[in-house]
């Protein structure tokens, strides 16, 4: 069967199984292996992609189903070279070892922080606990959000104490979301 | 030594500066964050097939008949394989790590359920699993034995019957200590408590399963096997070996790895098969298992069952420690171990406390159960000994009614006895275990937590605290007593500065998430004051770094960590030379700083590493005898091993309506040595612990009487959410190795070492109320539930 979805932007048109999983897709036939796949019963969470801006195990849904539909994955995260707040949030607080679980967790934290933009601990630790990681004890992921969070506000603060200043502006264009939290 | 206290929160970043050691943001980031990470299943060759394995259904059957007709004629399938095809190859088996055998494809019997049968190379993943479906095999099914108790009862069903003369299901016996004096230390002792323990089988179930792409090239011979392989060099050779493919020929390349925690050390039959399809086909193969495959059937860890005793004097000084252990190792001796070690590095069982005499006995046996044992950050079965010794001195704090903090502080091993000889035979490099211990306490704020747990008795709740104290050995090892197959366990390393001084550093080891091109780029810059950024790390790839034996057991930064450092001063006594000639002094007059040698009493006077790395490779005269270029290598043969040591305190809160365990604070207090970069090493230590709380409150690989493996999934074999642990509180201590060239020590497994005897004392200390003085891992709500009515069992 045919196949058309936008993803990441770019509207794509495959011939594909009907059974062919959305993860698989992503990384066999488009090449985009930044998702990942690490169980067959939607436990741990590394294949996490957004579906209309929604996160989904990428895992338990067939491509054929995203037919249509807005798909973004971890290369879709950053904007050029200027990396989104989450990103730079788990590097700037460990957030990260292996990396394996890294894609599914920045994709729902950016979710997260788009809904919520000053989310608690406890409220980032309910919004990843579908998700496994094995390396880091999940303390730091929490404080790589938190960062973000905190990054976000400030920049979107000083967007509107000097929404002429080049700087700032391109601090709240990487920030996707500072205007909204403005 | 110093006593340092680390909030997690004090942020204090060393990134601009020059050199050295320091929090420092990692060089592996970037990729991983934009999702350019290239991990075994993102390699893609032109052509490539897939490969699956059909598994066992059943633990203990003889193979009748195995019919592929159906399963060739599937469409997009190139080739199905079996054992007794393998066999005409001579390649039905192969060598374990511990000089076994196991079955790549089973030609006689299958021994474990999930064990593998035959493979199928298709064109996708899927056409490859559709044929699976198509492959009709007959099994005679078989007793099999589960329970390690029962294996070496008379009438017990015979496993290995491929091994010649083998009549029985029994794997090893090995002993340490000193069976005499313990017996009579124990004979004079005012007080002897025995407790029986279990640390249940658990699987390491890194995010990323196994799997490996093999490609070989019929024109030049040439195997490229890209493979998830935490010991690329070992596996190197050992195909070499198995397969007979010249070593020359075979290039093992372990590019980024989701974890491994020694899920990854072993040789697992799919990666042959990968190389076999790929010889017969003619083209690359991929194989990845699936998370099931990973958990039923490559190398699971710990399995012991065994009992504490220990003797002490009445007001608390601890004589002796003798322990029995009953080791299961499964259908095939896979551990992971130096081979004079076939307990590992169990010996440790005396912990950080200074006695007069200690025993182990240990009997080993084959079960129908997946091979393995050294496995999930274990530092060779360190986790089985610390557990065994925190959970016994426990015990014994109970009995004589003193503190559990009082009776370690009492018993610890002084600073002025090190190095310390255990009464088994360890030397202890160096440790000073009260102030640890104590900054712990304070962390903790001990005493006031004794008097809320006390306050919340009275009121009816379940609040308990646990201590853990453990002493760690890892780096293995001294090459003369440690060896993989005969390979000695030492580490290469290898530096070259380029003429515009920049340098890239070439490990033998290997990172699955450790950081190791951060970490290793600050030690050579600490050494040769080159900033990190300017000196790239090159791992994982055998045609591109000197051979060593591969990142487990802690051992990256106190052996290939070493080696860096040396590489690194060997290097630097060449740029002397050469800066002695620029400078036109003596070598004796020159003195350096980081970055530069200058002038003795003449700091304006100097030249840089880089002004030397130019001279080094230019077309200007170099002194006398000294050869262009600035690199070396070197080869890093351990003196000992290095032992960290740390000081652990949980506090639960248990539901006395449910029997749900809470972790409310964990505090780790970590002394590794010299740090190199703190942040990474927090991080190594939070991983372990949350491993801890999966192994004492969660996971547990089970099996039913048939043999089925009740782990199977990541919907039964539970491991730790966000949910399930606390914020970490940690802090250090700092005590140098003395013989490690930066005075550094292992981190990578201390907190899964330490961590679980924390928590399960801390439950045990919660349930005492009820007159609990012991109850096994995995404290399910359902177990403890049971312990709080005095029906605590041993899991099965």
């Amino acid at each position: 069967m045919q196949v058309t979805m936008t993803v990441n932007d770019v509207e794509v048109t495959r011939e594909i199984e009907a059974r062919l999983l959305l993860v698989h897709f992503l990384r066999d036939v488009l090449g985009l292996t930044g998702t990942h796949w690490g169980c067959d019963t939607s436990n741990c969470g590394t294949c996490v992609v957004w579906l209309d801006g929604e996160p989904v195990k990428s895992c338990t849904v067939l491509a054929a189903m995203a037919g249509g539909h807005q798909v973004r994955t971890v290369e879709g995260l950053a904007t050029g070279a200027q990396l989104d707040p989450v990103q730079e949030g788990f590097m700037q607080c460990h957030g990260l070892q292996c990396g394996f679980c890294t894609p599914g967790m920045l994709m729902t934290a950016r979710a997260l922080l788009d809904r919520n933009p000053d989310p608690s601990e406890t409220e980032i630790r309910e919004a990843i606990s579908g998700q496994i990681c094995r390396c880091t004890g999940y303390a730091t992921i929490v404080r790589s959000v938190r960062w973000a969070a905190v990054a976000e506000a400030e920049a979107a603060a000083r967007v509107a104490e000097t929404t002429e200043s080049s700087e700032a502006g391109e601090i709240a264009d990487a920030g996707q979301t500072a205007g909204a939290v403005a | 030594m110093t006593t340092v206290h680390e909030r997690a929160d004090t942020f204090h970043d060393n990134d601009q500066k020059p050199v050295g050691y320091g929090r420092m943001l990692r060089k592996e980031d970037p990729r991983f964050l934009r999702g350019r990470g290239r991990y075994v299943d993102d390699v893609q060759l032109p052509g490539m097939l897939h490969l699956a394995i059909l598994r066992a259904p059943v633990a203990h059957a003889r193979i009748v008949s195995i019919d592929t007709s159906a399963a060739e004629a599937s469409p997009g399938v190139r080739a199905v394989v079996t054992g007794a095809m393998l066999a005409q190859q001579g390649l039905a088996w192969m060598p374990t790590l511990s000089n076994d055998v196991q079955a790549v494809l089973a030609t006689d019997k299958v021994r474990f359920q999930g064990q593998e049968v035959a493979f199928v190379v298709a064109e996708d993943r899927y056409a490859a699993r559709d044929a699976l479906e198509l492959i009709d095999v007959e099994y005679d099914v078989l007793d099999p034995v589960i329970d390690a108790r029962r294996a070496l009862e008379p009438d017990a069903p015979l496993i290995r019957d491929d091994l010649d003369g083998k009549a029985n299901n029994h794997c090893f016996d090995w002993e340490t200590g000193d069976e005499a004096a313990t017996e009579a230390v124990f004979a004079r002792a005012d007080v002897v408590v025995s407790q029986d323990l279990v640390y249940p089988r658990v699987h390491p179930a890194p995010m990323e399963t196994c799997g490996a792409v093999a490609d070989f090239d019929a024109v030049d011979g040439k195997l490229r096997l890209w493979s998830t392989t935490q010991a690329p060099h070992a596996h190197r050779t050992l195909y070499a070996i198995v397969a007979g493919i010249p070593e020359h020929k075979i290039q093992v390349i372990s590019p980024d790895i989701g974890g491994g925690f020694g899920n990854k050390v072993p040789i697992y039959p799919g990666y042959v098969c990968a190389i076999v399809a790929s010889i017969v086909t003619g083209k690359p193969v991929k194989w990845m298992e699936d998370r099931s495959e990973n958990l039923i059937s490559t190398g699971f860890a710990r399995d012991y069952i065994m009992r504490g005793e220990i003797a002490a004097t009445r007001d608390g000084r601890i004589l002796g420690i003798r322990t029995n252990v009953l080791a299961d190792h499964g259908a095939f001796n896979g551990t992971a171990a130096p081979v004079k070690y076939p307990a590992g590095f169990f010996g440790v069982f005396t912990g950080s406390y200074d006695i007069e005499a200690a025993y182990c006995r240990m009997t080993a046996v084959y079960t129908n159960k997946a091979p393995g044992g050294v496995a999930y950050a274990c530092s060779f079965r360190i986790t089985e000994a610390v557990y065994l010794v925190e959970r016994i001195v426990d015990c014994l704090a109970d009995e004589l009614g003193m503190d559990p903090a009082e009776l370690r502080l009492k018993n610890f091993i002084k600073p002025e006895q090190f190095p310390y000889t255990t009464r088994t035979g360890w030397v202890y490099d160096s440790g000073n275990y009260e102030p640890t211990m104590r900054l712990a306490m304070d962390m903790a704020g001990y005493a006031e937590l004794r008097r809320e747990q006390e306050e919340k008795r009275a009121r009816g709740e379940l609040m308990g605290i646990g201590i853990a104290f453990f002493t760690e050995a890892v780096g293995a090892g001294p090459r003369k007593n440690m060896d993989i197959l005969g390979l000695g366990m030492a580490d290469g390393c290898e530096l070259r500065v380029h003429p515009t001084g920049k340098a890239v550093v070439r490990l033998s080891v290997q990172s699955q998430g450790q950081g190791h091109e951060t970490t290793f780029a600050q030690i050579v810059a600490e050494e040769i004051g080159i900033p990190p950024a300017d000196i790239e790390v090159l791992h994982g790839d055998t045609d591109n770094t000197p051979f060593g034996l591969g990142t487990y057991g802690s051992r990256s930064t106190p052996v290939s960590g070493a080696a860096a450092a040396l590489v690194a001063r060997k290097v630097r006594d060449k740029a002397r030379i050469i800066a002695s000639g620029m400078l036109e002094v003596s070598v004796a007059d020159l003195e350096w700083e980081k970055g530069a040698f200058h002038v003795k009493g003449d700091p304006g006077t100097s030249v840089t590493i880089q002004d030397i790395a130019m001279r080094a490779h230019g077309a200007g005269d170099l002194p006398e005898g000294i050869e262009g270029g600035l690199e070396a290598q070197i080869c890093y043969n351990p003196s000992n091993l290095t032992y960290p040591h740390g000081a652990y305190i949980c506090v639960v809160d248990i539901d006395p309506g449910t029997a749900q365990v809470k972790v409310r604070r964990f505090i780790a207090v970590d002394d590794c040595g010299t740090r190199i970069n703190p942040m990474i090493i927090e991080g190594q230590v939070h991983g372990g612990l949350t491993d801890g709380v999966g192994m004492a409150l969660m996971e547990m690989i089970a099996f039913d009487e048939d043999g089925n493996c009740l782990g199977a999934s990541l919907m039964d074999y539970l491991i730790p959410t966000s949910l399930e642990v606390p914020d970490w509180e940690t802090g250090f201590t700092v005590t140098p190795s003395p013989h490690h060239p930066i005075g550094a020590k292992g981190v990578g497994e201390s907190a899964t070492v330490g961590s679980p005897p924390a928590i399960v004392n801390a439950v045990v200390d919660a349930l005492k109320p009820f007159g609990v003085r012991h109850a096994d891992m995995p404290l399910t709500p359902s177990r403890v539930w049971d312990a709080m009515r005095g029906q605590a069992r041993p899991p099965v």
